[in-house]
């Protein structure tokens, strides 16, 4: 298949907990301000580009945000998500030493999910560059029953009082509110309309998707970004002919996060009733009819194959993906716990071990702790979560991005730096442009910061 | 390669042995040492859970509220 530029914005929950005989506590804002403190470098705000060509910084609402480089293969990509769990778990490790050193004793908790106890949400943004031809309500109608359905393998579970069936499918479902919406923080949409291609804005658009939750299954964003990436590449080469316009597409998507046998039909346009799984095999049929006739490449393959495994195991049984998916993953091990250790479902533990689950710290983590014992299936080997901590994608423009970051830092040279551009200051006054992503190297600008 | 197969393996072996658990209601006399093993292996890891659940779960819960992003 064609070449794609990928990334993933991941908001992080982060909770203070203080400890010792004082327990002195923080606000968010001062935690954050900690974590931030060793990679700011006297910047007025927190917001860096890394040098494996990553975009760090504070975003609404506190959250500390971590956006991946642009990467042209999803497992690729992977990695560099889980990069960046490990960026702010180091980062959280070292801020906790500063406190210390301050007076403020305790341990910062990091969660990669979307929802705090009350139920404010926060997110995780799939970005596409897409081509600009497509036309955009084209667009919009042949994703929207993607995106209402993907969940199946993409939700990241939700626990729910027992007297309102106990736990759904999808953190974000129940705050989806519109089927196409500018807005990220109200009125959110099935379809984000936001697009800053970071690119030549004649040749694309960028698809901004915030329906989706957040994953610690690498399998799960292995399956999330790789299905909707081969989903788009079919839209743009106008090859799908179905309709699957769905009846109501908000309330479909709440129906289909409550029902964890996955058996619920949704109503189409058409009048005719389907499942999720349903429309997902369809959505999967017309993929294989176009990869018959397209070119090829393992990625794509390795995608296809774990498509076609999840949809057969949620036909029969959804639980059978206790390794693979992170919704059922979780409901698997919240009951194994509470029911050896005699927790009710509606007790403080169950609601503890849901974020457990979502801990990025390793050594605190459920999540974590089934992956060291091998009980969750992976996608990409530790070493490349390393390599991908320290060096950018070979193929995209941040590789350019991510050796020039190292090199100022080094020499601690004043620089403006964005997506697509990278600006030199007093003495130099250089401001070198990328519009195209797919080019690892700025010739002009590797030959004059190679020269400094 | 070798270790996903090891997983596909050791995943079938938990099946199975859940599917003989749950089929009989004890465990097969056969079986009675892989069983013993995969029970020690699942209390191992409920210990694990209990050490990351050793703070106050009712207080560290209500305490998580975030500001709403995007």
């Amino acid at each position: 298949m064609k070449r794609r530029i990928y990334g993933l914005e991941t908001e992080f929950g982060i909770i203070w907990t203080p400890d010792g005989p004082r327990k002195k506590t923080l606000t968010v804002q001062n935690v954050v301000m900690y974590l931030f403190r060793e990679i700011v470098a006297g910047r007025m705000y927190p917001d860096v580009f890394l040098e494996n060509g990553a975009r760090f910084y504070q975003d609404i609402g506190c959250h500390p945000e971590y956006a991946t480089p642009e990467c042209d293969d999803v497992a690729e990509l992977v990695a560099h998500d889980k990069a960046g769990e490990r960026i702010i778990t180091r980062l959280a490790s070292n801020a906790e030493r500063h406190m210390k050193n301050d007076g403020f004793h305790g341990k910062i908790s990091i969660f990669k999910n979307n929802l705090d106890t009350p139920g404010n949400t926060y997110g995780c943004h799939e970005n596409y560059l897409m081509e600009r031809h497509v036309d955009f309500r084209q667009l919009a109608s042949q994703l929207i029953p993607f995106f209402v359905t993907r969940q199946v393998f993409t939700g990241a579970g939700k626990i729910k009082p027992s007297h309102r069936g106990y736990y759904a499918i999808s953190q974000r479902a129940e705050h989806i509110r519109e089927e196409i919406s500018i807005g990220t923080t109200t009125a959110r949409g099935i379809i984000n309309t936001r697009d800053e291609p970071h690119a030549d804005r004649e040749k694309y658009r960028r698809l901004h998707v915030i329906v989706g939750d957040s994953n610690m299954s690498e399998f799960s964003t292995f399956l999330k970004v790789g299905t909707t990436g081969i989903v788009l590449r079919m839209i743009e080469d106008n090859f799908i002919q179905q309709r699957f316009a769905l009846r109501n597409p908000v309330k479909a998507i709440r129906e289909i996060s409550d029902d964890i046998t996955c058996k619920h039909q949704i109503e189409l346009q058409n009048g005719k009733r389907l499942s999720a799984v349903d429309l997902q095999w369809q959505y999967l049929e017309c993929a294989k009819r176009y990869l018959a006739q397209a070119e090829s490449d393992t990625t794509t393959a390795q995608i296809m194959a774990r498509w076609e495994y999840v949809l057969t195991c949620l036909e029969t049984d959804p639980m059978q993906l206790e390794r693979e998916v992170d919704w059922v993953i979780k409901w698997k091990w919240l009951q194994t716990y509470l029911a050896k250790r005699g927790y009710d479902w509606d007790s403080p533990q169950v609601k503890h071990l849901d974020l457990k689950y979502h801990n990025v710290r390793q050594e605190e983590s459920l999540y974590y702790t089934l992956e060291r014992r091998a009980e969750v299936e992976r996608i990409v080997r530790d070493t490349q979560i390393q390599h991908a901590e320290h060096f950018p994608p070979e193929r995209t423009r941040a590789k350019f991005r991510g050796k020039f970051i190292k090199k100022v830092n080094e020499g601690k040279i004043l620089c403006g730096v964005n997506w697509s551009y990278i600006q030199l200051y007093e003495p130099y006054q250089i401001l070198y442009l990328s519009t195209d992503p797919f080019k690892p190297e700025f010739d002009e600008a590797s030959r004059t910061i190679y020269s400094i | 390669m070798s270790t996903e197969k090891q997983q596909e393996h050791r995943k079938r072996h938990i099946d199975e042995t859940e599917d003989t658990q749950s089929d009989v209601g004890q465990s097969d006399v056969g079986n009675g040492e892989m069983d013993e093993a995969f029970v020690e292996d699942l209390d191992s890891l409920l210990d694990e859970i209990d050490e990351i659940l050793e703070e106050d779960s009712q207080e560290f819960v209500e305490n998580y509220i975030q500001r709403g992003g995007q």
